[in-house]
């Protein structure tokens, strides 16, 4: 039995460069291209009209010294991620736990919980403004108070994240319930047996085993934290303590202001924290399955 | 940067095609409404309009109806749209005819090349408009660029009947408004409306305290890049401003203009520096309620010879295909007929042309039209008067900040002339 060298046919020819070519190409249009075009772009002064002029690193020295938006920008980036992470994922998990128990009414919870996830984020965000605005919001009437939430920018991002918060508690809670039911109760039942409390037996022998989903929420989390956009562009554009990071890519490139070349540098930045935390993610995967 | 190397435009064009042809594509949908006419002998003109909102649309249907030497087609985009997307729409398939603002705002295409020169359509116009409507319709290059067609002035609004019942008297200098604002506190009325959630409205009130204290010429100067924002004449501005600041609306980065409006007609607050669009906000019956006076002198220097009255109009896309029924259609925008339409139908609006017929305009639109006869320049308001992306990226979180820190204003100049000196190079 000689071992043939296999030799692809012309029709496999065809399949491979039909299939492969055209992933390649949609690939490299989509999203190569773009992104090289965006980093070439933001060593340049376009304004979309008129010669393209390069001017080096001229605007990321501009944006992280001159623009004060940027750096509130980058702060409130990672105050979302950070408060999506800490507090309202955490909290997610918690309420997870809780209807995992079989509660009276848990399927009432359950939905109620559940129901701001089908929301869009800038229905949530007009929904804050009915909530928290100075003069006719539902916050200030109940309570009597007479707080600008939306318009003091020290307090305004603590809010709106609240609002974010509590749509993205439901999705987590959501997604560890389904992990939580596919746990083998023998499991709980065996550390029972060996004596732990409910506390050791969650945090040393389920949770653990729920690792898988704990990837998938991290990365959700981290997704929702870089891409917010629409909550705080249908609260005030963006503007006055909301800045994000993709709010000002789209003042600049978008608006009638057109500084192409300047939005490309934040857009830069913002593809670098994404593929910071692209990167660590799939080496951790690849790690697993080696 | 001292060297500046040239790259080729032909690779990153390729490139930014992907990325940002989308806007563009968006820019060109619109809703079509052919607006069948007899048809002349001039062929299709088509109009790019950003008249989205119900008044302004159908007025310039009917103005369009009226115009018979050609066919028209109106494709409507959404107006903040239509804005944004400006500089892509003009290099890309534009209509004949689009609508746009004078000043600066014009200025910056028609450099760019972006828009025909209507030289000749304005020795035909010209007797119909003051000069101060030519200036704001004039490039650099000194050739007119655009036909104004409405515009609405800035002041000081008040309800009639709420000063009356307080006897509270128009005030003519600085001094007296701060009085006035003392004494309305005294009455639990807080002074001046203000909102600048939307970032634009607190435009409006640097622009007149600027021109009061400085003149028209030395703001104009300003707009364009020319003076220094560390000036003490800047810095003079914003410390009278802090001044007031306790008169204003509190709590002014949270509301929207429409609520500050608001509150004027429910007589909360006693004042407002706005647009006459302020009366949009205000139930019809309590519209003939409705006053204003020009913001008060402060140097006598100037006195009030200054006002902010933006100017809406139309141009011509360079890349018209019908250029001789554009012209056509902008003659037909330049008459005195046409502007009264809109008049009739959008009370916030006032005719351009000094020909109009202003015995049809309500009690407020006589006073506008008087306010600004009156004044000897006619800015267009902070957006229109400088380079737009100044105005969005620089000027609107500038004054938000000084809005909530009004004590910081050494260090806000500083960041400014900064953000300047990038922009402006």
């Amino acid at each position: 039995m000689a071992a043939k060298t296999r030799r692809y046919s012309a029709r496999d020819m065809a399949v491979l460069v039909i299939g492969l070519g055209v992933a390649i190409v949609v690939n490299v249009g989509v999203i190569w291209g773009p992104a090289l075009a965006s980093i070439g772009l933001s060593g340049t002064d376009w304004s979309g009209i008129g010669p393209i002029e390069w001017v080096g690193g001229q605007n990321y020295h501009d944006l992280a010294a001159e623009y004060p938006p940027f750096w509130s920008a980058v702060r409130n980036n990672v105050l979302w991620l950070g408060f999506l992470a800490l507090v309202a994922t955490p909290f997610g998990l918690f309420c997870a736990v809780l209807l995992d128990r079989r509660l009276r009414l848990s399927r009432f919870y359950q939905s109620a919980l559940y129901m701001p996830v089908v929301l869009s984020l800038a229905v949530v965000g007009f929904i804050a403004q009915l909530v928290y605005s100075s003069d006719y919001g539902v916050l200030n009437s109940v309570t009597g108070l007479s707080v600008d939430w939306l318009g003091d920018s020290s307090v305004n991002i603590w809010v709106v994240m609240v609002a974010a918060a509590w749509r993205h508690v439901g999705y987590v809670m959501v997604i560890y319930l389904a992990g939580l039911k596919a746990v083998d109760p023998a499991l709980k039942e065996a550390a029972a047996i060996d004596g732990a409390s409910e506390r050791q037996a969650f945090f040393r022998v389920v949770f653990p085993t729920l690792r898988p989903v704990n990837v998938i929420v991290l990365v959700i989390t981290v997704i929702e934290a870089l891409r917010a956009f629409d909550i705080v562009y249908a609260i005030n554009r963006g503007r006055n303590g909301l800045e994000l990071l993709s709010v000002l890519v789209t003042e600049n490139i978008v608006g009638e202001a057109s500084r192409i070349g300047f939005g490309s540098a934040i857009a830069v930045i913002l593809l670098a924290i994404s593929v910071g935390f692209i990167a660590t993610y799939l080496s951790q995967m690849f790690r697993e399955e080696r | 940067m001292d060297q500046r190397l040239p790259i080729s435009r032909r690779h990153l064009l390729l490139g930014a095609a992907a990325t940002f042809g989308v806007p563009a594509v968006l820019a060109g949908c619109g809703s079509d409404s052919p607006a069948p006419g007899p048809g002349g002998n001039l062929g299709t003109v088509t109009i790019g309009s950003n008249a989205s909102d119900e008044i302004p649309k159908k007025t310039l249907d009917t103005v369009v109806k009226g115009f018979t030497q050609a066919t028209t087609r109106i494709n409507t985009v959404d107006h903040n749209t239509f804005q944004e997307n400006i500089n892509r729409y003009l290099r890309g398939t534009p209509e004949d005819v689009f609508t746009w603002f004078a000043g600066y705002r014009m200025q910056f295409f028609a450099e760019q090349g972006l828009a025909v020169d209507i030289s000749d359509v304005w020795q035909e116009i010209g007797a119909d408009y003051t000069q101060a409507f030519k200036d704001q319709s004039t490039g650099v290059d000194g050739k007119q660029y655009f036909v104004p067609f409405s515009y609405y002035p800035w002041a000081v609004f008040y309800r009639k009947s709420l000063w009356e019942e307080n006897g509270y008297e128009v005030p003519a200098t600085l001094d007296e408004l701060t009085a006035l604002a003392r004494r309305m506190q005294g009455d639990d009325i807080i002074p001046i409306a203000f909102a600048d959630k939307d970032g634009w409205p607190a435009m409006g009130t640097f622009d007149i305290i600027n021109m009061r204290m400085n003149g028209y010429d030395f703001h104009v100067s300003l707009m364009q890049g020319k003076q220094s924002w560390t000036d003490p004449k800047v810095r003079q501005v914003f410390d009278t401003w802090r001044g007031l600041m306790e008169f204003h609306q509190p709590a002014a980065l949270g509301r929207t203009w429409q609520e500050a409006a608001q509150s004027l007609a429910q007589k909360q607050t006693g004042m407002y520096v706005l647009g006459m669009f302020v009366a949009q906000q205000f139930p019809e019956a309590d519209r003939d309620d409705l006053d204003f006076f020009t913001f008060p002198e402060i140097n006598p220097a100037y006195g009030t010879d200054s006002i902010d009255a933006p100017i809406d109009g139309y141009m011509i896309s360079a890349k018209a295909r019908n250029v001789e029924g554009a012209k056509a259609l902008l003659k037909h925008f330049a008459q005195a007929s046409s502007q009264n339409i809109a008049t009739e139908l959008d009370p916030g609006t006032l005719a351009a042309s000094s020909k109009a017929d202003t015995s049809g305009y309500s009690a407020l639109q006589k006073r506008g039209a008087e306010l600004v006869s009156k004044a000897t320049h006619i800015a267009q308001f902070l957006d229109r008067d400088t380079r737009p992306d100044f105005a969005s990226t620089v000027m609107i979180p500038s004054l938000q900040s000084f809005v909530s820190e009004p004590d910081e204003i050494d260090s806000l100049l500083a960041s400014i002339e900064q953000q300047k000196a990038n922009i402006f190079r």
